[in-house]
């Protein structure tokens, strides 16, 4: 028996390396996410094979999981995959934080006709620190990013005096609890301590994504991915239980990748992005911005599409909050059957989370075709006519090329200012979300056309089709 | 023993997951993330195992709990990830 299910959950391993392999290649994805599916249910059926379980409890809980699971994947909206993404993170990360506890309480507990013969290896209490201390902090951080995502917190980066003193105390003191539990796992003090490293780590996660600010969040998102796999690693390690190790583990390092690959798209380093609350001050620019926005009428704008053969859409942020991309995309098709060549230059940190952009425009039926990376447009971008650039800010803020003193020095951006002529889309005159003046905004080929950004895009819409 | 070998799995592992995931197309990056999130919630299996019988009723609950949470992680995240890649899916033909 105990042969059986060890090598199915080799074949379940076996499975999700497959499945994460196929999910890299766009013809593949959604089979590669088929089959990582058929290995979790094969892990998961032959877990249910052991001895003893209690099987009303199992089943129910699995039931109402599948249930909540199902409903909110059925009914999410795609603007509200950022924050779907950052809740189920953090279940995950509650789950396995949840699993070294109950181990925890169950080998200290263990009786044999009443006497008790409680033993808990040390290496066991070390690995039970760090599943609750990853599963803590991922269940908390994605339930505060959940909340600035959703709108329910501010998505502005929070910070106050002596922030950074308090999430070194947080540290230390996880670690002085934790090597206090770690070593004494039986003694009479363990829970107590065990109790102080679970609350200081759910408060640890809190303080650690509370200072960072919107824009920063597609890093933040995919770092939290990645510590929810590191948790039900560590939950394996407590457990003994390979599968949850390789899985865990594989999650853990795809989930870093992407969390560099975010990092290298804005030019800075894991460490900046976590620690210099990016965006909570306003910096002092080093160009003060020469020349005013000038802005342009939705008539003519119209005026100036209809006679472009060559247009780029450039979509930020302020396109998802306007739920603008079903709008954008029929833009996209007048400017078409008017001969116009359209495509849409997406940013890699563009939005919220990883992504995001591709997804909204994906579910508006943008063709897959005309969505293009930063590194292909921007080469002929000079042949471009007019660059219409929705709720985008810092991904097309020249002074990340241009000026040294800018905190967005050296991170890559789409130039849209070098197109011939540049739209910006935006509801008033403020700044994007890390503070800084944008010259996009004041260059002289550059139209400001102010308002909700889809009711623009459909009034410019609406003068192609009366034509 | 054990614990080395099951160091050992660990170690290979992440480097397998580094090699896996080398140059992903940016408009797969969210399918990527909520795949690779449902794959997380293995967790499950720990949890199952933690609801056993012969545990105290503390630990059971405790694994009752993360039951339901692994696997709201689990179905949800695979659900919805194919919903995005049937999106991405149509385009072209």
């Amino acid at each position: 028996m105990e042969t059986l299910v060890n090598l199915s959950y080799i074949a379940a391993a076996i499975l999700f390396v497959f499945g994460i392999k196929m999910l890299g290649h766009a013809d593949t994805a959604r089979k590669g996410n088929q089959i990582s599916s058929i290995g979790m249910a094969i892990a998961i059926i032959v877990t249910l094979l052991s001895q003893g379980l209690d099987y009303k409890l199992v089943f129910g809980g699995i039931a109402a999981g599948s249930v909540i699971g199902f409903i909110a994947a059925k009914r999410v909206q795609m603007t509200g995959m950022p924050e779907l993404v950052a809740l189920f993170n953090g279940f995950g990360g509650l789950a396995s934080l949840l699993v070294g506890w109950a181990e925890y309480q169950r080998t200290s507990h263990t009786k044999l006709a009443g006497i008790d013969i409680a033993k808990v290896e040390t290496f066991t209490a070390g690995v039970i620190v760090l599943a609750i201390l990853i599963g803590g902090i991922t269940f908390t951080g994605s339930l505060y990013a959940w909340g600035k995502l959703s709108g329910k917190l501010s998505g502005r980066a929070l910070t106050f005096g002596g922030q950074k003193t308090v999430n070194a105390l947080l540290a230390l003191g996880i670690i002085a609890a934790g090597a206090i539990f770690t070593l004494a796992p039986t003694a009479e003090l363990a829970y107590p301590t065990l109790a102080v490293v679970i609350v200081l780590a759910l408060l640890l996660g809190i303080f650690a994504v509370m200072p960072i600010g919107g824009g920063d969040m597609p890093v933040v998102i995919s770092l939290l991915n990645s510590c929810s796999g590191l948790a039900a690693c560590a939950a394996g390690f407590v457990i003994a239980n390979n599968v949850l190790i390789v899985a865990g583990c594989l999650v853990g390092a795809s989930g870093l990748i992407l969390t560099i690959i975010m990092c290298k798209a804005m030019n800075r380093t894991l460490v900046n992005v976590l620690f210099s609350s990016f965006g909570a001050t306003t910096p002092a620019t080093g160009n003060a911005s020469t020349g005013e926005m000038k802005p342009l009428s939705v008539e003519d704008a119209y005026y100036i599409l209809e006679a472009a053969r060559n247009v780029i859409v450039i979509p930020g942020y302020g396109m998802a909050v306007a739920q603008a991309q079903h709008a954008v995309k029929e833009l996209g098709e007048v400017l078409e059957a008017n001969d116009c060549e359209v495509r849409f230059a997406i940013h890699p940190v563009a939005g919220r989370m990883p992504g995001h952009m591709n997804v909204l425009l994906a579910e508006a039926d943008v063709p897959y075709e005309q969505l293009v990376e930063m590194d292909d447009v921007n080469p002929t971008i000079e042949m471009v006519d007019v660059a219409i650039v929705i709720g985008a800010n810092d991904v097309v803020n020249p002074a990340a090329v241009d000026d040294p003193a800018s905190p967005i020095y050296g991170m890559p951006i789409i130039n849209a200012h070098k197109a011939k002529t540049t739209f910006c889309l935006k509801r008033g005159k403020g700044a994007g979300f890390s503070g800084l003046e944008n010259a996009l905004f004041t260059a002289p080929n550059s139209r400001m056309i102010y308002g909700d950004a889809k009711a623009t895009v459909t009034g410019l819409v609406a003068q192609f089709k009366r034509s | 023993m054990e614990l080395i070998l099951l160091l050992f799995i660990f170690v290979l592992s992440g480097f397998l997951g580094f090699e896996l995931i080398a140059k992903v197309p940016s408009q797969l990056h969210t399918p990527l993330m909520s795949g690779s999130n449902a794959i997380s919630g293995i967790t499950v299996v720990g949890a199952i195992l933690a609801v056993n019988t012969s545990s105290d009723t503390l630990s059971v609950w405790l694994g009752f709990a993360a039951i339901v949470l692994a696997t709201v992680n689990v179905v949800g995240g695979y659900m919805v990830t194919d919903r995005m890649l049937g999106m991405f899916k149509k385009k072209g033909n």
